[in-house]
């Protein structure tokens, strides 16, 4: 099981939960740019809508925590936390990575926030936390679902995927 | 101390994000350094236009552009040339001065000495990836001496620069190491460094995914948190940092030393200076 974070109010789980989904739209957002710049628009695209999806997801929440959020961020609340559960580490990527790749990426990451919030779920001590960190879960498990039906649609990669006909080379 | 305003604005990373695509190849460990900028200006609550962020030459020396804040790509080896000049003349801005291992080192390595000595309260970002990346490669002053490639048959044999040892004879006031497999872990170590007064120096470990793809994956499982608590005793600072394999990360020393500041003038006359410079 995931170590599961305390929250001492509800106000602080939805800020955290916030946080995650911002974090990962903007990670997504990121990585599509670099992509764009290096030339895969295939994967560019993939991680767009990723990161529209997150967005969407992060308005959701908020909808969700209503007014338990008033005022914005908790005083608890740091942005220097390790990276949330749904954003991908930027040394995953490669400027040649198949659209395959992207969305198994995108799985795993989604994997990892669906255990996060059913630890929290498991382990909160305030049944409305609790609750909350269900649904959250729930969420998360139906991206899954999402992203396994969009990998339908992509054949198995050729084993040279990375091959660069014009590779960067040391100077010699 | 630079000057850390009371939290009336709040602010979010997002809002030290840049409309410049970053051209940083894609697995590069720079986008991380970019990402922990921006949670530490967020979390400090640093209005942008209150920053500026001076680089020199390099793949890392592009981080200005991406950052919403002021900045200045200057030239190589030069950065906290201008950067010093900057801060003692705008001492209310927070100066960051980002900066590879050669930029930083090489070129730049007489200016790294000085600007030790003078303890100016800038924090110095040198993002460590032991290569020149943007120019295909060639060994840097901290390569390892037997990174065997085309252009150094067998390696080039060559002690590495140990840049935490000379800050901290040199005189820095603070040294840490960081690594950018840790985005959270990283903006934690630029948020002490801005906030320590005097001059702040913190290595970033920052793989080149290009030209040293088994570097990256070698570092993540190399480096670790510093078993040692940071000191402000110089001599212990440098008993450890001499037996340091380069991969303790963490704050490592923070000293007590009063930041150089330049005495007003008062009688300064703007039209007596304009003459003297005139050309």
């Amino acid at each position: 099981m995931t170590d599961a974070p305390k929250f001492s109010s509800v106000a602080e789980f939805f800020a955290q939960a916030l946080a995650i989904e911002v974090e990962a739209s903007e990670r997504y957002e990121a990585l599509a740019e670099q992509m764009e710049v290096h030339n895969n628009a295939r994967v560019a695209t993939i991680f767009r809508k990723m990161a529209a999806i997150e967005a969407e997801h992060r308005k959701e929440i908020a909808r969700r925590a209503g007014d338990a959020l008033v005022g914005g961020r908790p005083a608890s609340f740091s942005w220097t936390g390790p990276d949330g559960p749904e954003a991908i580490d930027f040394s995953d990527v490669h400027y040649l990575m198949t659209p395959r790749q992207a969305l198994m990426l995108a799985r795993h990451n989604e994997e990892r926030a669906t255990r996060y919030f059913e630890a929290i779920a498991e382990t909160a001590e305030d049944p409305e936390i609790a609750a909350f960190a269900r649904t959250m879960a729930d969420d998360e498990r139906q991206h899954v679902v999402w992203v396994d039906r969009w990998l339908e649609k992509f054949e198995a990669d050729d084993p040279d995927w990375d091959a660069d006909p014009d590779p960067p080379v040391l100077s010699d | 101390m630079n000057m850390i305003p009371d939290a009336v604005r709040e602010f979010k990373p997002a809002d030290y994000k840049s409309a410049v695509k970053p051209v940083w190849c894609p697995g590069c460990g720079d986008h991380s350094v970019l990402v922990s900028f921006q949670r530490a200006f967020a979390e400090l609550g640093l209005p942008p236009e209150q920053i500026a962020i001076i680089s020199g030459i390099g793949c890392s020396s592009r981080i200005p552009a991406y950052v919403n804040a002021y900045g200045f790509h200057g030239v190589h080896g030069r950065s906290l040339a201008l950067a010093s000049g900057l801060k003692v003349a705008r001492p209310d801005l927070t100066v960051v001065v980002a900066s590879g291992d050669g930029d930083g080192f090489s070129i730049g390595g007489n200016h790294f000495l000085h600007a030790c000595r003078r303890n100016i309260d800038l924090t110095y970002i040198v993002m460590d990836n032991r290569i020149y990346g943007m120019t295909k490669g060639q060994p840097s002053p901290t390569t390892e001496p037997d990174w065997d490639t085309a252009i150094a048959p067998g390696g080039t044999g060559l002690s590495p620069f140990h840049p935490l040892v000379i800050a901290l004879a040199s005189g820095a006031n603070f040294i840490a190491r960081g690594f950018t497999g840790d985005v959270g872990g990283c903006a934690k170590l630029i948020i002490e460094a801005i906030r320590t007064p005097g001059f702040s120096f913190l290595q970033l470990l920052s793989p080149c995914v290009t030209f040293r793809p088994d570097q990256q994956k070698q570092w993540k499982s190399t480096v670790r948190t510093a078993v040692v608590p940071e000191t402000d005793d110089p001599g212990r600072a440098a008993r450890r940092l001499m037996t340091d394999d380069g991969f303790n990360v963490g704050v490592l020393y923070r000293g007590h030393r009063e930041p150089y500041r330049p005495h007003p003038i008062a009688d300064l006359d703007p039209a007596r200076l304009e003459a003297e410079f005139e050309v």
